[in-house]
């Protein structure tokens, strides 16, 4: 492969890991405040066909953005509603909409199957895609990829740096300790699910209208993008910069199955396509295993130095979910 | 800042844990607020700090002026600032974080320069020392109030209460914190500070005030008088019946230099001989270390270091349902959480502590079960009777009725909180039944009343360390609230049992 | 208690005619009329024996999968990877009978071996969600849709790999089985009473073990307070591992029977979303087994009867999809609701 070939190719990763970081930075901002978003199948396919729907009625690819991440929104709000409002186990509201969510785009879609419609259309940014390597490998993609580069840094600041972003982190962590600093907790988590539900919304029409334009229904091969972005939430530890990386990690992989599909004939490329997944589970495994009731038996029963230097390890490998995350909150 | 309290009241549901208290604190008073759990003290600071609110007709009155605290912001915004017994901080954050947490002025970005400067200069102050860049999970927990309490300072504080501040931390840091609390009523601040410790109080408090059951039972200033402290908080004698020890010389429980630990608390080199039939009561303020000892004898903790036999079988690092199988049953605390299954009926669960062999469950066996245990235990229910839906006393009685039988070992928590009389002497009728059948009981309890007159002897846990056994019969109830509340133990006390 | 439970039946009725209200708006909006939709689906499902056959044969799996599912549910488990065990107990399915191919056993030694090993298959793949939440601390939903998408991997790469077709590989699936290696059908009809009569002692068994046998007891037991459960005795994660192994066979059933009854080969999609659609129906039937199956069967006729909107009225089968959500949603917001009531009563 040439350089030439190779720059385009990874460019593409870095354009094809955009709306997966739309998803997962909107399910972590959601997590933090502590509402699990299982939704997050359905709505990608609902706001892709959504924002495509509306793109090609109004000739706006604007419009068709804003009204996927209204469509996110909205599905967030229904599993804020159910569980905050209603106390009702988020897990299986989040899962009837992940898949009712689903179909719908289905059948709503069925008059815009293999329309040609809008798509975004490349913007190079003058004098920065000049710059040899870096200007084609960064500054040669949509609107919306530079767009998913300044979320990265975006939510990091929120989360890390300002003072809104610190409450979060205290919401999901302890919301009883929140709640005496002040915070309105419910509403918090209300205004965060819904944010972070617009946001997910955002990744449906970066596919339609962007990198993979158009809608094609079940063959959209956007099934299943959510619970990827899922599990990429899980093992980014609920931060921003390592929930994007995950996500380039996973464009790279999915890349490299495509290239690699010459070299290696004999493995059937849909293989390819999902060999990320025992990869994914097995840094779960990792990240989960520290908190395993018999791993603190096996460690209460070793020597003093080893115990203390393998709970070390394993808490150095610890993603450590908010604590709060999917508790309800009531003040008494 | 002149605290005025009149006429608190506070319902919860049937519960009145407040009942039309008035209380007046002086600007620049260190006031000690005392009683037993449950006596109503945590109610009453939590609707001084707006995390609860008190029913209509009671009245807040700071420097004269009659307020409404909706909330613990809206308490800081008055000057109310409230130290919480479990740290209300966020332990993977970083203290500078934490600190900043919850101010209420300032942009979108916090001036973090600004905030290290006023932190640093008031650990200065007060001689504590932090990295404010460091973990709030890498403090220890008298660090952690450090923390709480500078932050409360910050936000202009002028009114600081402290929720049994003493528990679980050293003995130095409490002199630290003691000696910082000295300092603050200099700049006319008002410390209201909650404890059941005897000791911290009278060395720390100008005046006292003793809460029992949801009232105000008295005041005192200096010099404080220990044992009518004492028999305020504990209040009346209440005659239980005959006492009737059943002892043996068989050793049922054995425990040999058994150590104890978990991330607040250590028990140190405990050894214990528990007779066949003898009862032993665990005396203790909450969180002293009582509940640790009896589920390491559960099998439920696993003790770093020692050994644990029952009848002469070493039984140390085995699980829970090896115990179970040696004849242990732990009756827990918490009825609905830990002890029964909401959801299952009566019959489903006497069933199931049979540990049914066979496939098929059999109806009418389990219905004759049911009605059996429901009649020897006078519970009120049916065998379809969800667990749930019973009355606490009932559940008690359930969970009674659920041990197996035979019995070595019967390990209780709070076997009759909450119950009436009526209940109490039933259930240590059955109880008493074990015992002349051959069990051991040890149980935990916070009515002294109660370890007194149903123990042979006593454990007195404090902060971890626990006292020799007390002998039940030849000690009264101001001997053993005095050494729950710290005093009179010896003063480089090892735990030896 | 009989008021509340009429009150819980009202709070339902309610759900069922809010979900209609709201998916008939859909059709409005998608420029359809509601009524010709629902009498097209109805006709479509049970206008004639051949269709209502087609309806059994979409029940059979869904009736399996629910099953299985009720068991993961009582001991308090999200079984999600029930889809994969699907997938995997076609594999078996189809590994066995390729072993069997020029085999002189009789056909049906070979088919009940065939279908045991699907079970086999299937219980083996819940284990491994079992053990990756019992011993690495990994979710079930997480660890289960993982193998979600390892077992699409590995069908996938059976089709293209080592089992492809003579000459081209394909996504139409592997060399079909011979003819004797099917579950008899009824004549004319594809649904073979073989499929529907395991189907069915498969519901009857779930339902004895949770209602009649010590074992299901304990195992709603660690369902419904694991800590309790284990005070009383209970080896409370076993009982987990269990209750992974009982759900994976019946899915591996299902998969079995998608192999030996109905596509004769290894497809990529052999499990068609039953894992997923068995979720929604014990949730909707509150992980009650009496009501399992009149729900599946409800639920497998709205699938098929969708198949003809395409055709008749131009409109995408996914309808019974929405219909299904929507209902199982709708109720789900309406307990809620009736909670609410409940406590200010």
């Amino acid at each position: 492969m040439n350089q030439e070939n190779l720059l385009v190719g990874l460019a593409g990763v870095l354009a094809a890991a955009a709306p997966i970081i739309f998803a997962v930075l909107g399910e972590t901002f959601s997590e933090r405040a502590g509402v699990i978003n299982l939704s997050m199948n359905g709505t990608i396919l609902l706001s892709a066909m959504g924002g495509f729907a509306v793109a090609y009625n109004t000739d706006s690819i604007l419009l068709g953005f804003l009204a996927g991440m209204l469509i996110g929104a909205l599905v967030a709000l229904v599993v804020a509603f159910a569980s905050i409002t209603l106390k009702q186990s988020q897990v299986a509201v989040g899962f009837v909409l992940a898949l009712t969510c689903r179909d719908l785009a289905y059948f709503l879609g069925n008059p815009y199957m293999g329309q040609a419609g809008p798509r975004l259309q490349a913007l190079p940014i003058p004098v920065l895609s000049d710059i040899p390597i870096i200007g084609s490998l960064f500054f040669r993609q949509e609107a919306i990829t530079y767009i998913s580069f300044i979320a990265i840094y975006l939510a990091w600041l929120w989360i890390f740096r300002t003072r809104p972003g610190l409450m979060l982190q205290g919401i999901g962590e302890k919301p009883a300790a929140a709640f005496i600093r002040g915070a309105n907790v419910n509403l918090m988590r209300y205004v965060y699910t819904v944010i972070g539900g617009a946001l997910i919304g955002l990744a449906g029409p970066t596919y339609s209208l962007a990198i993979r334009a158009g809608w094609m229904g079940t063959i959209s091969g956007l099934d299943g993008i959510g619970w990827i972005a899922l599990s990429i939430t899980i093992f980014g530890g609920w931060n921003p910069s390592r929930a994007a990386f995950g996500a380039y990690l996973f464009a790279l992989l999915q890349w490299l199955g495509l290239v690699l599909q010459p070299v290696l004939t004999q493995v059937p490329s849909q293989v390819l396509q999902v060999a990320p997944f025992p990869l994914m589970i097995l840094t779960l495994l990792l990240v989960n295993i520290g908190n395993a009731e018999w791993v603190e038996r096996a460690l209460a029963a070793m020597p003093e130095t080893t115990r203390k230097f393998l709970s070390k390890l394993l808490r150095a490998m610890r993603a450590s979910p908010p604590a709060a995350l999917g508790v309800p909150f009531e003040r008494d | 800042m002149n605290v005025e309290l009149k006429n608190i009241h506070k319902h919860f549901g049937n519960v009145h844990a407040n009942k039309g208290i008035n209380l007046n604190i002086p600007s620049g008073t260190i006031q000690g607020i005392l009683g037993e759990n449950g006596a109503g003290k945590s109610t009453l600071m939590k609707i001084l700090s707006g995390f609860i609110q008190a029913d209509s007709g009671s009245e807040i009155i700071l420097d004269g002026k009659s307020v409404t605290i909706d909330s613990p912001a809206d308490a800081i915004h008055h000057g109310v600032g409230m130290l919480h017994q479990d740290p209300l901080d966020f332990p993977p954050m970083k203290v500078l974080d934490n600190f900043i947490l919850g101010r209420f002025t300032g942009g979108l970005f916090p001036n973090r320069k600004e905030a290290t400067q006023d932190f640093n200069l008031l650990a200065k102050e007060f001689d504590f020392s932090f990295d404010p860049e460091s973990y709030v999970d890498s403090l220890t927990v008298g660090e952690r109030q450090q923390l709480e309490i500078m932050r409360l300072l910050w936000l202009g504080a002028r009114v600081l209460i402290l929720d049994e501040p003493t528990t679980g931390i050293s003995a130095s840091q409490k002199s630290k914190l003691f000696s910082t609390l000295k300092k603050l009523p200099e700049q006319a601040m008002t410390i209201i500070f909650v404890s059941h410790k005897l000791e911290d109080v009278e060395s720390l408090c100008d005046q006292v005030a003793v809460l029992q059951a949801g009232e105000l039972v008295g005041e005192m200033k200096p010099p404080f008088n220990t044992s009518k402290l004492v028999e305020m908080m504990f209040g009346k004698v209440v005659t239980l019946g005959e006492r009737q020890p059943v002892l043996t010389n068989e050793t049922m429980l054995e425990l040999k230099n058994v150590s104890l630990e978990d991330v607040r608390l250590k028990i140190k080199n405990v050894d214990l001989n528990l007779c066949a039939g003898e009862v032993i009561g665990l005396a203790g303020m909450e969180g002293s270390g009582q509940g640790m000892f009896i589920r390491a004898c559960a099998g439920l903790v696993r003790p770093v270091g020692g050994r644990v036999k029952l009848k002469g079988q070493d039984l140390t690092g085995k699980s829970y349902h090896a115990y179970k199988n040696a004849g242990v049953n732990f009756l827990p605390a918490a009825r609905l959480e830990e002890g029964l299954v909401p959801g299952l009926s009566l019959t489903d669960h006497f069933v199931l502590a049979e540990q049914p062999k066979g496939i098929f469950i059999d109806r009418v066996a389990g219905q004759n079960l049911a009605e059996d245990r429901i009649k020897s235990f006078n519970i009120r229910g049916t065998p379809l009777s969800m667990v749930e839906s019973l009355s606490g006393g009932n559940q008690q009685r359930a969970e009674l009725a659920l041990l197996q039988d035979p019995l070595s070992l019967v390990l209780l928590e709070h076997p009759t909180r909450g119950l009436d009389i009526e209940s109490v002497i039933y259930i240590w009728s059955k109880l008493k039944e074990r015992c002349r059948q051959g069990a051991s009981i040890i149980f935990i309890s916070s009515d002294l009343e109660e370890i007194l007159q149903y123990s042979d002897r006593v454990l007195v846990f404090f902060s971890g360390k626990v006292s020799p056994p007390i002998d039940a019969a030849t000690t009264s109830v101001e001997q053993l609230g005095q050494l729950i509340g710290g005093k009179g133990w010896p003063e480089k006390g090892g735990s030896h049992a | 208690m009989l008021k509340g439970r009429l009150s819980g039946f009202v709070f339902q009725l309610l759900a069922f005619v809010l979900a209609l209200v709201f998916v008939s708006l859909i059709l409005i909006a998608a420029k359809a009329s509601p009524m010709e939709a629902y009498k097209n689906m109805i006709t479509g499902s049970v206008g004639s024996m051949r269709k209502f056959a087609e309806v059994l044969v979409t029940f059979v799996p869904l009736l399996l999968v629910t099953a299985g599912l009720l068991i993961t549910f009582s001991a308090g488990l999200w079984n999600i990877g029930v889809e994969g065990q699907i997938v995997l107990g076609a594999i078996g399915t189809a590994w066995v009978f390729r072993q069997f191919v020029d085999s002189t056993l009789p056909a049906g030694l070979i088919i009940t071996l065939a279908i045991f090993g699907g079970m086999a298959f299937g219980a083996l793949w819940a284990s491994f969600a079992g053990a990756l939440k019992t011993f690495g601390g990994v979710n079930e939903i997480f660890g289960g849709l993982g193998l979600n998408f390892v077992s699409t991997a590995l069908t996938l790469y059976l089709i293209f790999g080592p089992w492809k077709r003579e000459g081209v590989a394909s996504m139409s699936g592997t060399e079909p089985f011979p003819d004797h290696f099917s579950l008899p059908q009824l004549p004319d009809l594809r649904i073979s009473l073989w499929a529907l009569g395991i189907a069915l002692v498969g519901v009857v068994i779930v339902y004895f073990i949770l209602q009649g046998t010590y074992f299901g007891l304990k195992l709603k037991a660690v369902g419904k307070n694991f800590r309790a459960a284990y005070l009383l005795g209970i080896p409370t994660w076993q009982y987990s591992m269990y209750s992974f192994l009982i759900c994976g066979a019946l899915a591996g059933a299902a998969g079995a029977i998608q192999v030996a009854a109905v596509y004769h080969r290894l497809i990529p999609s052999i499990s068609s979303g039953y894992g997923y659609l068995g979720l929604m129906v014990a949730m909707l039937i509150n992980y009650q087994a009496v009501w399992a199956i009149p729900v599946a069967l409800f639920f497998a006729a709205l699938n098929i009867g969708s198949i003809q909107l395409p055709i008749v009225m131009k409109l995408d089968s996914s309808l019974a999809g929405v219909l299904q959500g929507v209902l199982v949603l709708f109720v789900l917001l309406m307990e809620g609701v009736r909670q609410k009531f409940v406590k200010k009563a």
